[in-house]
């Protein structure tokens, strides 16, 4: 089974004039259909206003489709019986660190869940340990939140999440207002559960690094889904990002430069290894390691050269 | 002129066991007309160090002469002192609060007791210069996109016309677009106006390819005062403040490391490229 | 800017007061005041101040700490003792031009500020050696028999955690506003109160738009966490009642009697 299925959603916020009567309506969400399985860390990029953040709220049934369906593990999100299931089984981080931890103390905010879907009071104190454990917060956990920072308390609020058991964790920007060393503690977290606990990691973000690692990458725009594909299969397509208004490393970036002056260059470029193997010659020992077969085959067994050219003049690459 | 930082300390909850030393014997120039990139990771220092120069922080001890004046002389006015030095803070969208955008920038020129006249007109040109649509002028600054609102705070403080302009993170929170309108803005501003901007961020890739200096503070310390080249040769210091150099260095210093002799001050992709291109014979492609 | 507000905020350290349950400490500190109401002689305060030392004494906090947190109500302390000393009529003992000391001002003056210092001392004794959750626990907890008469006793008691856990960030969201417009030229400082209040709209404006935001977040991530107010709530840390409270109870008894006993016997 799939732990999510979204199946031609349509999402149409109710647009109001001065007085708060309706005045027609704004489409957020435009025929999105995608499948995550259960595992997998997905990574879903698009510029500010492309969908991305309403996508994430309809995960959690936070809110509900104007159109199509959304399961979450099976479960339909418009069935009211399924309400709560469905937010304890797919927990959701917000963007800003304070406006969603709850208590005074670190421990008592990831106790909050639990306490709400009724868990006995010894087992809360089991959950929270392990939790604050999961995320290396564990010796915070009589703080304060206000004397964390920023990083740390996405971190708690991770764990929060975590001891209500979910099989999946949404989040939504979590990054966004944190600096990088906060950004990297973060997205370490997310990656550890999803590598050890096996939850299912979907990303919400805009930077472009923190999806490198990502299974699959959905890229947004205008409420559709745009792109879809491995890191690898997503970045070579520069220009294409470029017009969905997003970054691609600067490895990917001076490797799409060097081939547009007439180096012949794999369009996949991720590392900075991988550039420099690629310019040097690679190093004796390592010519056929996995990662370069994953290469060859991710080029979709086209010549770099033609498939570029191919991106350059159609402006999009494999559309998802 | 400009401003002469000498010595300057600044310590928070000063005598109690959490006293903290935000800024420990700090001195530098800021002259006129230079792009300053200011580095630092969170309690670094840099934002205490920008309020210390505009007169909001007063500093424990040590001085900062404005154009040779000490600031926190007697006779020195300090509201003339916050015009000329303008600083924008981050997230400052947040303070925005008039009825319409143009009365919201005019909030700045309209305390220095300009005419209602003379303030609109350095108002318009504020919100030209941050290339703010004419038709958003008479708009609420709450109805404006996450950018705009951005651009519009930023011209309420470029509004006052000052001669030096502190901005503290402009691009946090921003999306890839919003971050690279935001800092093409602030280049062109820096060339049309004249002035010298000092440019507040925890990510060098932001800041390299756009500044003639950089100050790197780390721990209360200006650690580094130098070109930006000069700078990024301190990769592993850099990495042990909890910064990085920017990844186009990595890749220059990995070609070097592995046999290419490249020059590896480049700090941009453009540049990097055509380094690489220069040494093409050498190449395996 | 806030940072002198000390006044009664929580001490961590361990002690028997500590340890209490909040429910105790709250019951105890309003016996407490009204048995500092309740006494009338010299004796009588002479307990209730030997019943705060060994309250001090039990808690742990340095007495410095205490005081110190004091100093901020010092004034509010003098000028209540001069008002006693000077106007209250009877027999004058001391002359300074109009100024006018009676015997009787003079006790009752020296009473008024023991009786003072002992209040605000004795409840924040309370507020040191016990987190607002706890104290919100412990209101929720015994405000329980009003549930019967549709007081919502869980929402108030959640309002009242929440905010005490945004004032914090509040006060930093304010000040850094305040520093954002006067670096564009606003002045907080005029002395005139038309303008004074004007100066407030750039500061006040933005700061609620945040509050509203702030609170708009809050929910929904309450929300998203399963929270559908207190029916079916488990509790990570309930209160229940150990021996040393009830013996604290005890304690209490005594003391409030021993009290009541020196109104009526001195």
């Amino acid at each position: 089974m799939s732990m999510i299925k979204i199946q031609k959603l349509i999402h149409d916020y109710i647009k109001r004039d001065d007085e708060g009567n309706a005045a027609g309506t704004v489409r957020a969400i435009d025929g999105v259909n995608l499948e995550v399985k259960p595992g997998q860390f997905i990574a879903v990029l698009g510029h500010n206003g492309s969908g991305k953040s309403t996508l994430a709220k309809h995960l959690n049934a936070l809110l509900f489709p104007t159109e199509g369906t959304v399961w979450v593990d099976g479960m339909d999100t418009k069935d009211g019986a399924n309400l709560w299931e469905i937010r304890r089984e797919a927990g959701m981080v917000f963007q800003n660190p304070d406006n969603q931890i709850i208590a005074q103390v670190v421990e008592e905010d990831v106790g909050f869940g639990p306490e709400n879907i009724g868990v006995p009071t010894e087992e809360i104190w089991k959950r929270v340990e392990e939790s604050l454990k999961a995320v290396g917060m564990l010796e915070h956990r009589k703080k304060s939140p206000n004397r964390l920072s920023g990083g740390q308390k996405q971190r708690v609020s991770i764990a929060g999440v975590i001891a209500m058991e979910p099989k999946c964790i949404i989040l939504d920007e979590p990054t966004a207002m944190l600096d990088p060393n906060g950004r990297k503690e973060v997205i370490k977290a997310a990656m550890k559960l999803n590598r050890e606990k096996g939850i299912t990691v979907i990303l919400i973000t805009h930077y472009m690094e923190e999806a490198i690692d990502a299974d699959l990458i959905f890229v947004m725009d205008k409420g559709e889904i745009a792109m879809q594909g491995t890191p690898r299969e997503i970045f070579s397509q520069v220009k294409r990002m470029k017009e969905l208004q997003l970054d691609v490393p600067q490895v990917t970036l001076l490797a799409y430069e060097l081939r547009k002056a007439g180096l012949h260059l794999p369009a996949s470029i991720l590392t900075k290894e991988e550039l420099v193997d690629a310019l040097l010659g690679s190093e004796p020992g390592n010519s056929e390691t996995p990662e370069s077969r994953e290469q060859k085959s991710d080029a979709s067994g086209e010549p770099d050269t033609e498939a570029d050219k191919k991106e350059e003049e159609a402006g999009n690459g494999n559309q998802g | 002129m400009g401003i002469k930082v000498d010595d300057i300390c600044f310590l928070y909850e000063r005598g109690t066991a959490m006293q903290v030393n935000a800024l420990d014997h700090v001195s530098a120039e800021i002259p006129d007309n230079q792009f300053i990139g200011l580095i630092g990771h969170t309690g670094s220092g840099k934002s205490t160090f920008v309020q210390t120069l505009n007169g909001l922080l007063k500093v424990t001890s040590g001085h900062i002469y404005y154009n040779g004046e000490d600031i926190d002389g007697d006779k020195f006015d300090k509201k003339k002192l916050r015009s000329d030095v303008g600083l924008v803070f981050q997230y400052p969208e947040h303070q925005l609060f008039e009825v319409d955008v143009i009365t919201d920038v005019m909030f700045g020129p309209r305390n220095l007791g300009l005419s209602a006249e003379e303030a609109r007109r350095r108002s318009i040109e504020a919100l030209e210069s941050v290339k703010m649509p004419k038709s958003l002028y008479k708009s609420s600054p709450f109805d404006l996109s996450g950018g705009q609102k951005r651009r519009a705070a930023i011209a309420g403080v470029l509004a006052m016309r000052p001669r030096i302009l502190i901005l503290d993170e402009p691009t946090a929170g921003l999306d890839p677009r919003g971050r690279d309108e935001i800092l093409g803005l602030i280049a062109d501003m820096k060339k049309e106006l004249n002035m010298t901007i000092i440019l507040v961020s925890h990510s060098m890739d932001d800041v390299a390819r756009y500044v003639d200096r950089i100050m790197v503070m780390g721990g209360g310390k200006l650690l580094y005062d130098d070109d930006p080249v000069k700078v990024f040769r301190h990769v592993k210091e850099l990495e042990d403040l909890g910064l990085a150099a920017p990844q186009i260095t990595y890749i220059m210093k990995l070609l070097k490391e592995r046999g290419l002799d490249v020059n590896t001050d480049c700090l941009t992709v453009k540049e990097a490229a055509q380094e690489i291109l220069a040494h093409r014979k050498e190449l395996h492609v | 800017m806030f940072d002198s507000i000390t006044l009664g905020q929580y001490y961590q350290t361990d002690s028997a007061l500590h340890r209490l349950d909040p429910r105790v400490k709250l019951v105890g500190t309003f016996a407490y005041l009204i048995a500092l109401f309740v006494v009338d002689s010299w004796v009588g305060y002479l307990l209730v101040a030997l019943f705060l030392a060994a309250m001090i004494r039990l808690s742990n906090v340095p007495f410095r700490y205490i005081v110190r947190g004091m100093k901020t109500i010092l004034f509010l302390l003098l000028i209540t003792v001069c008002f006693n000393l000077f106007l209250t009529p009877g027999e004058v003992i001391w002359q300074f031009g109009f100024l006018k000391m009676s015997r009787e001002g003079l006790s009752f003056a020296i009473k008024m500020a023991l009786r003072l210092s002992l209040l605000i001392l004795g409840s924040s004794i309370m507020t040191l050696t016990t987190t607002p959750t706890q104290l919100t626990d412990a209101l929720e907890s015994l405000m329980r028999p009003l549930k019967k008469i549709h007081v919502p006793v869980h929402e108030i008691s959640m309002m009242m955690s929440i905010a005490l856990r945004f004032i914090p960030i509040l006060m930093e969201e304010t000040d850094k506003i305040m520093k954002a417009q006067i670096a564009r030229g606003a002045d907080f400082e005029s002395r005139n109160l038309v303008k004074k209040i004007k100066s407030l709209v750039p500061l006040l404006v933005p700061l609620f738009i945040s509050a509203f935001r702030r609170a708009n977040d809050l929910a929904m991530a309450m929300e998203a966490r399963c929270y559908r107010g207190g029916e079916g709530r488990t509790k990570m840390k309930p209160l229940v009642y150990q021996g040393r409270d009830r013996v604290a109870y005890g304690v209490l008894l005594l003391y409030f009697a021993a009290c009541i006993a020196t109104r009526v016997i001195f």
